[in-house]
C-alpha cells in the first residue's frame, strides 16, 4: 500500500452515510475501512432480534446511539404466535446499559418490554431521547411513569399499537415540571384516563411539540384546551370525537382547529358524532395524512370529508366509504399515495356496505401517485386486478384481503391467478405483496418469474402443491420475508431451496404440510439457520417424522440457537437425530 | 446468490428419506423437477407423489378419490359430458367445486394441467386428514369446519373453495351473473336461478355471523376490539348508547321487516307517531318506495292515520321491565 488515506478524513466522509446498506458496503472494502466504519456507526437496525446477540452487536459497534429492532414474526399481529414465544428486550437493555451509556434512541416492534426494561432504560441512559414501542406488550403504566420521571431530555414517547396494562392514569403526571423537551407523544393505545390537567400543563410547557396522539378517554370538549396551547402541532390524534350536541362546544372546537395552521396529520375519531365533523373542516385542505380507520362515519359524511382534503397523501378509512366515496376520493385527492380500507364488519356473513373492487379500481385510475394499498373487500375479479395493474405500474405495496378465503373471480369463477399475475408483471418495483382469494400454483409461477424486487410476500389458503412454493423461493431474487399459512406446501420445495433461506430474514409457515422430518433435516443441513418448530400438541418426537408440524419459523442467525424458547418451541439442531421410516 | 441446487433433468422420484441418506440436495431438486415434468403430462403418479409427503396418514379413501378424479380428467377440453357432471354431484361437494371450476375454464395448458391442479388439491384434504388425525391444533382451519358451507354441509375439514359458486355453476351453465346470494353483495347481479338450492343450503349451514378462522381476516386485535365496542355503542336496541343516537327497533304486525328509529330526532310523541306512519305506510298500502310522489304521500298519510287512529294499529313499546306499555302514557322525557 502506497499512501494511507487519513482515517479522520474517511470518518468525516462516512459521517454523511446514514443508510445501513451503504455502510455495510463500506465495511466490505478492506479491513481498515471496516474498522473505521464500525467505530463511527451510530445507528443499528436489527430486523430480527434473534438473528444476532447483544454481545455481537456491541463488540462490532461500540459507539451506537440508536437501536431499532424487531421481534416477533408479523403473523403475531393476528394471534398466530402463541403467548410467551419470546422477543424479550430485557437482555438487550441490560447489555446496552453497560456498553452504551450514551444511547439516545430505542425503537422496538413486536417485542416484549417489561416495566423492568423501561425502568432500566430510564436510569441507564443519561441522554435518552426517543422511545418508540410499536405493537409491543408486557409493560404497564408504571414503566411509563419511570420513563416520564427519569428521562429529562425525552423528545419522543410513542406507544403506537402497543398493549399497555393500565394500572393508573397518573403516569403522565410523572413528567417533571422542568421537562420541556417533548416533540412527540403518542398514547393512543392506552385505555386509562390520564389526568387532564397534567396533560394540559405538559402540552403547554413543550413548545416543540409537533405530534400529539391522545387516547380515547380524552373528551372532545377538552380538546380545544390542548389545541390552543399547541397551535404548532403538525400531527394530532383526537380522543373520542363525541360530545353532547351543544353550540358552545362546537364553536370552541372549530375555533381551536382554526388556530392550528400547521396541522398535516389527523387521527383518532373514536365514537365520532357527525355533527362535530365540520368543526375540523378548516384544516382539511392542508392535511396530508388522515386516519379515519376507527371512525364509524357513514358514506355521505366520509365522502364530504375526504373531498375537502385536496392535499391528502395517505388515507386510512373503514369500508363505510364505499365505492362512491372512493370515487370521490379519486376525483379530489390527486396526491394520494397510500390507501388503506379496513372492514367494518369482518365477521359478518353478508356484506354490510357497498364496497367492491370497483372502489379500488376508481382510485387506481384517478390517483396517479398511488403506490401503497391495503384493501379489504368481499369480491374481486381478474379484470379489476388487470386494470389496477395497468393503471398503476408504480405500485410498491399491494395487499388485498378478500374476506372469504379462496373466493374466485366473482365474474368468471376462475382463480385470481391472472389478476395477481398482471400486478407482478406490470408493477416492476413491487416490494410487498399480500394475496387472497382462489389461487393456484400458477400465480406463484408468475410471481417467481416477474416479482424480482419483491421483498415481502404473504400467502394464505393458496396454491396446490410444492411447486407453488418452489416458484417463489427459486424466482424471487429480492425476497426477504415470506409468510405462509394454510397452504399445501410441503417438504420438497422447502428442502430444495434450503440455501435460499439463508439469503432471507425469515420464513413462516403455519398449517402447511411440512413434516417434522423435513424440519430436522433442514436444521441439520443448515447450521446458520434457526429452524424452530412451534407445536402446541406436545413434543414432535412423540409423533412420526412424517407428521406435519403446526408452525415453522426459520430465520438466519449468527447468534446460534436461542435460549429463551417456551415449552412449545423446538429448535432443529445439527445434532438432532433423524429417523427414517 | 441462487443456489446451484436445481437440476433441470427429470429423474426418478425419490422419497424424503432417501434424500436424507444420500445427503444430497441435488436429489431433492431433481425430485422436484421430476415432479414438475410429470405435471405437464397429467399422469396420475403425481397425486400419489404429493400424497406421499404425508403418506402415512392419507386415507385410502381419499387416495382413491384422487386417482378416480385423475381418471376422469384425462380428456380433451370441452369433452365433458353431462354424465360426468352428475357423477361429480355424487362426490363430496368440496371436491366437486374444484372440479367444476377448472374443467369449464378453457385453458391453453390443456385439461391435463388443470387435472393436475385438481388432483393435487386433493392433497389439501390429505393434509386436513392428517391434522384431524392428531387432535385438533388450534390454529388449523381444516379441523374447524366452521367456515365451510356447501350443500352437503356435513363434511368437515375440507378446504372451501368458491364453495357454492361451484354448485351454482353446475346447475346454471355458469351464466356470468351466477353469483350466489350468500357471497359478497353486488348491487347489480342477483342470481335468479338455483337460488332455491342456495338459499336452502344457506339457512342450514351458514350462521348469521360466521365462526372465525384463527387470525383471519388479518386484522389486529386492537382494531377488532375497538370496532366491537364502537359498533355496540351505535347499535343499541334498548336505548343507552353514547351521546349520539338512541336507536330503537320498530316493527309493525304483518310488515316484512323492522325499521330502526333514532328517538333523539323527535321531541314529542306526535312527531314520533307521524314519522312512524310515514315509514310504515308503504306496507299498508302496498307500495314500498322510500319516497312517494307528494300527492300520493298526502293521500297515503291520511289513510294510514285513519287506520292507526282507528281500530287497526296501536303503538306499544316494551319497557325495561319487559312490560308492554301503550305509547303516550309516560311524558316524553
Amino acid at each position: 500500500m502506497g499512501y494511507s488515506f487519513p482515517e479522520e478524513a474517511l470518518e468525516h466522509v462516512l459521517w454523511f452515510l446514514s443508510s445501513d446498506k451503504d455502510r455495510n458496503s463500506v465495511s466490505l472494502v478492506c479491513k481498515s475501512w471496516y474498522e473505521i466504519e464500525r467505530w463511527c456507526r451510530r445507528r443499528v437496525f436489527v430486523g430480527n432480534c434473534y438473528a444476532v446477540t447483544p454481545e455481537i452487536v456491541i463488540r462490532r459497534f461500540p459507539e451506537v446511539r440508536a437501536l431499532e429492532m424487531k421481534g416477533k414474526p408479523h403473523f403475531a399481529d393476528f394471534n398466530l404466535v402463541p403467548e410467551g414465544w419470546g422477543a424479550y428486550v430485557y437482555p438487550w437493555i441490560s447489555a446496552m446499559s453497560v456498553a452504551y451509556p450514551w444511547l439516545e434512541e430505542i425503537k422496538l416492534k413486536r417485542m416484549v418490554v417489561t416495566d423492568e426494561s423501561l425502568e432500566l432504560i430510564s436510569k441507564s441512559f443519561k441522554n435518552f431521547r426517543v422511545l418508540v414501542l410499536s405493537s409491543c406488550e408486557g409493560f404497564t403504566t408504571d414503566g411509563l411513569a419511570s420513563i416520564a420521571a427519569n428521562c429529562s431530555n425525552l423528545r419522543e414517547l410513542d406507544l403506537r399499537d402497543s398493549e399497555v396494562e393500565d394500572l393508573s392514569g397518573h403516569w403522565l403526571s410523572h413528567f417533571p415540571d422542568n421537562c420541556t423537551s417533548l416533540v412527540s407523544l403518542n398514547m393512543s393505545c392506552s385505555g386509562s384516563e390520564v389526568s387532564f390537567s397534567a396533560l394540559e400543563r405538559l402540552v403547554a410547557r413543550c413548545p416543540n411539540l409537533r405530534t400529539l396522539r391522545l387516547n380515547r378517554a380524552v373528551p372532545l370538549e377538552k380538546l380545544p384546551n390542548l389545541l390552543r396551547r399547541a397551535p404548532q402541532l403538525e400531527e394530532l390524534g383526537t380522543g373520542a370525537y363525541s360530545a353532547e350536541i351543544r353550540s358552545d362546544i362546537y364553536s370552541n372546537l372549530a375555533e381551536a382547529f382554526s388556530f392550528c395552521k400547521q396541522l398535516k396529520g389527523l387521527s383518532g375519531f373514536w365514537d365520532v358524532v357527525p355533527a362535530y365533523l365540520p368543526a375540523m373542516y378548516s384544516v382539511c385542505s392542508g392535511l396530508t395524512s388522515l386516519n379515519l380507520s376507527y371512525a364509524t362515519l357513514q358514506c355521505p359524511d366520509l365522502t364530504k370529508l375526504v373531498s375537502q382534503c385536496h392535499s391528502l397523501q395517505r388515507l386510512w378509512v373503514l369500508d363505510y366509504i364505499e365505492d362512491s366515496g372512493l370515487e370521490a376520493l379519486s376525483a379530489s385527492c390527486k396526491d394520494l399515495q397510500e390507501l388503506r380500507v379496513f372492514p367494518s364488519d369482518p365477521f359478518g356473513a353478508e356484506p354490510n356496505v357497498f364496497l367492491t373492487e370497483q372502489g379500488l379500481v376508481s382510485v387506481s385510475e384517478g390517483c396517479p401517485k398511488l403506490q401503497s394499498v391495503l384493501y379489504f373487500c368481499r369480491q374481486m375479479s381478474n379484470a379489476a386486478l388487470i386494470t389496477i395493474a395497468k393503471n398503476r405500474p408504480n405500485m410498491i405495496r399491494f395487499r388485498l384481503c378478500i374476506i372469504e378465503p379462496q373466493v374466485p373471480d366473482y365474474l368468471t369463477l376462475e382463480p385470481l391467478d391472472t389478476g395477481f399475475g398482471a400486478i407482478v408483471k406490470s408493477c416492476k418495483e413491487l416490494r410487498r405483496l399480500s394475496m387472497s382469494g382462489l389461487l393456484t400454483d400458477r400465480v406463484f409461477d408468475y410471481i417467481g418469474t416477474h416479482a424480482k424486487k419483491l421483498e415481502m410476500l404473504s400467502i394464505a389458503f393458496a396454491g396446490d402443491s410444492d411447486l407453488g412454493l418452489h416458484h417463489v423461493l427459486s424466482g424471487c431474487d429480492s425476497l426477504r420475508k415470506l409468510e405462509i399459512r394454510d397452504c399445501p406446501f410441503g417438504d420438497k420445495a422447502l428442502l430444495a431451496n434450503a440455501a435460499k433461506l439463508e439469503t432471507m430474514r425469515s420464513l413462516w409457515m403455519s398449517s402447511c404440510s411440512v413434516s417434522y422430518g423435513a424440519c430436522k433435516l433442514l436444521g441439520q443441513k443448515m447450521p446458520r439457520l434457526n429452524v424452530e418448530v412451534i407445536d402446541e400438541r406436545g413434543p414432535p418426537d412423540s409423533r412420526p417424522d412424517s407428521c406435519p408440524v403446526e408452525k415453522l419459523y426459520v430465520y438466519r442467525t449468527v447468534g446460534g440457537r436461542r435460549i429463551d424458547m417456551p415449552g412449545y418451541v423446538w429448535t432443529m439442531d445439527e445434532d438432532s437425530t433423524l429417523e427414517f421410516s | 446468490m441462487s443456489p446451484p441446487l436445481l437440476g433441470i433433468e427429470g429423474h426418478s422420484q425419490c422419497n424424503v428419506s432417501l434424500m436424507a441418506s444420500s445427503a444430497s440436495a441435488d436429489c431433492i431438486s431433481q425430485n422436484l423437477s421430476g415432479l414438475k415434468e410429470h405435471n405437464y403430462f397429467g399422469l396420475s403418479d403425481c397425486s400419489s407423489v404429493d400424497s406421499s409427503a404425508v403418506s402415512s396418514v392419507v386415507d385410502e379413501n381419499k387416495k382413491n378419490l384422487n386417482l378416480k378424479a385423475t381418471e376422469l380428467r384425462l380428456g380433451l377440453p370441452g369433452s365433458q359430458s353431462p354424465d360426468r357432471d352428475s357423477e361429480f354431484a355424487l362426490l363430496s361437494s368440496g371436491k366437486l367445486d374444484e372440479k367444476q371450476l377448472f374443467p369449464l375454464v378453457p385453458s391453453k395448458d390443456g385439461i391435463c394441467l388443470l387435472s393436475q391442479k385438481t388432483v393435487v388439491s386433493g392433497n389439501k384434504r390429505g393434509f386436513s386428514d392428517t391434522v384431524d388425525g392428531f387432535s385438533q391444533p388450534k390454529s388449523s382451519i381444516f379441523s374447524d369446519g366452521n367456515w365451510m358451507f356447501n350443500a352437503a354441509g356435513s363434511e368437515s375439514g375440507q378446504p372451501k373453495l368458491g364453495g357454492n359458486a361451484g354448485i351454482n355453476v353446475m346447475l346454471t351453465n355458469r351464466s356470468s351473473g351466477a353469483q350466489p346470494s350468500i357471497k359478497a353483495e353486488v348491487p347489480a347481479k342477483a342470481p335468479q336461478e338455483a337460488n332455491d338450492k342456495m338459499n336452502g343450503s344457506n339457512t342450514n349451514s351458514v350462521p348469521a355471523s360466521k365462526a372465525q378462522v384463527v387470525g383471519w381476516p388479518p386484522i389486529r386485535s386492537f382494531r377488532k376490539n375497538t370496532l366491537a365496542t364502537t359498533s355496540k355503542n351505535n347499535d343499541e336496541v334498548d336505548g343507552k348508547p353514547g351521546p349520539g343516537a338512541l336507536f330503537v327497533k320498530v316493527s309493525m304486525d304483518g310488515a316484512p321487516y323492522l325499521r330502526k328509529v333514532d328517538l333523539r330526532t323527535y321531541s314529542t310523541y306526535k312527531e314520533l307517531s307521524s314519522a312512524l306512519e310515514k315509514m310504515f305506510s308503504c306496507f299498508t298500502l302496498g307500495q314500498c318506495g322510500p319516497q312517494g310522489a307528494s300527492s300520493r304521500e298526502v293521500m297515503s298519510e291520511t289513510k294510514l292515520r285513519d287506520l292507526l287512529h282507528g281500530s287497526e294499529y296501536v303503538l306499544t313499546y316494551e319497557d325495561k321491565d319487559g312490560d308492554w306499555m301503550l305509547v303516550g302514557d309516560v311524558p316524553w322525557e
